[in-house]
């Protein structure tokens, strides 16, 4: 039974995964790629290693995979942030159809 | 300060036991080593207070806060899936400030951390002085502090603040 629920979230975080690098492809510009990318791939990679657990149970293996996950769910935003951040200031313009951007207008008030 | 040592070494001793996954001797001599050498090297970067830890509520409102985090990663990820598989990809995208009355470090990272994980907005950057976020956010409906702010933040800020504040 619990070999049965693993392989379903391992089935959902292949699926989550596989939208998340789709979104790579199709999104227009950085920030909105970095959305995709963070969010799906997040969720994704934690549910593969949920699956694990549920397969493999208290061993070595299942709770190191419990343990990822932990510092993936930590650590995962935090990259995207400082991409984003390094990105704009690098000058990085936002997409076309973009509607505000109060960063570089706060910005601009400083300078 | 010797307090958040002693936290801080249980804390990094549990990890240790927890990744290596064995009680032999071997292991756990190099776990205590490694978990004296961090808890002393680290432990002014970890808490201003420690007297945060004793709160059992804080615990509980962390507890209530883990399925809603999950439940509005879930939805991210369907409403990320949907944008991506839509043959027009519907994107309104921008940068727009919101406000927080959040100001402790911990406090603030993990409300960044939950804004980049909910659908739809991601923190590019934070304003520690002043109190402000700077989100980038696929769908703006408003453009307006208050505003986004009240969307964006309000949900999750008001468990935080019972949580580290």
């Amino acid at each position: 039974m619990n070999d049965a629920i693993g392989f379903g979230f391992i089935v959902m975080g292949i699926a989550f995964d596989f939208f998340g690098c789709l979104g790579l492809v199709r999104f227009p510009d950085v920030y909105n790629r970095l959305h995709s990318s963070i969010k799906c791939i997040t969720l994704g990679t934690s549910s593969i290693l949920f699956g694990l657990f549920l397969i493999e149970g208290f061993s070595a293996c299942g709770v190191k995979a419990l343990l990822c996950i932990l510092f993936l769910v930590l650590t995962a935003p935090v990259s995207a942030h400082v991409l984003a951040r390094s990105a704009h200031k690098f000058g990085t313009k936002l997409c076309k159809g973009s509607v505000c951007d109060k960063y570089a207008e706060d910005k601009d008030a400083l300078s | 300060m010797i307090r958040i040592r002693v936290i801080l070494f249980s804390l990094a001793f549990m990890a240790w036991i927890l990744l290596t996954w064995s009680v032999h001797v071997q292991n756990v001599f190099v776990g205590l080593v490694v978990a004296v050498f961090v808890s002393f090297m680290t432990a002014d970067l970890f808490t201003a207070s420690p007297n945060i830890f004793r709160n059992i509520f804080r615990y509980l409102w962390f507890l209530y806060y883990i399925p809603l985090f999950l439940w509005e990663c879930f939805k991210a990820n369907l409403d990320g899936a949907y944008r991506v598989i839509h043959p027009d990809v519907p994107l309104n995208p921008g940068i727009v400030k919101v406000k927080t009355v959040l100001r402790s470090d911990t406090a603030i990272t993990i409300l960044a951390n939950t804004l980049s994980l909910k659908p739809g907005t991601m923190t590019v950057d934070v304003d520690k002085e002043k109190g402000y976020l700077y989100v980038h956010w696929v769908d703006v409906k408003t453009q307006d502090v208050d505003g986004a702010t009240k969307m964006i933040v309000h949900k999750f800020e008001k468990i935080l603040v019972r949580i580290f504040e």
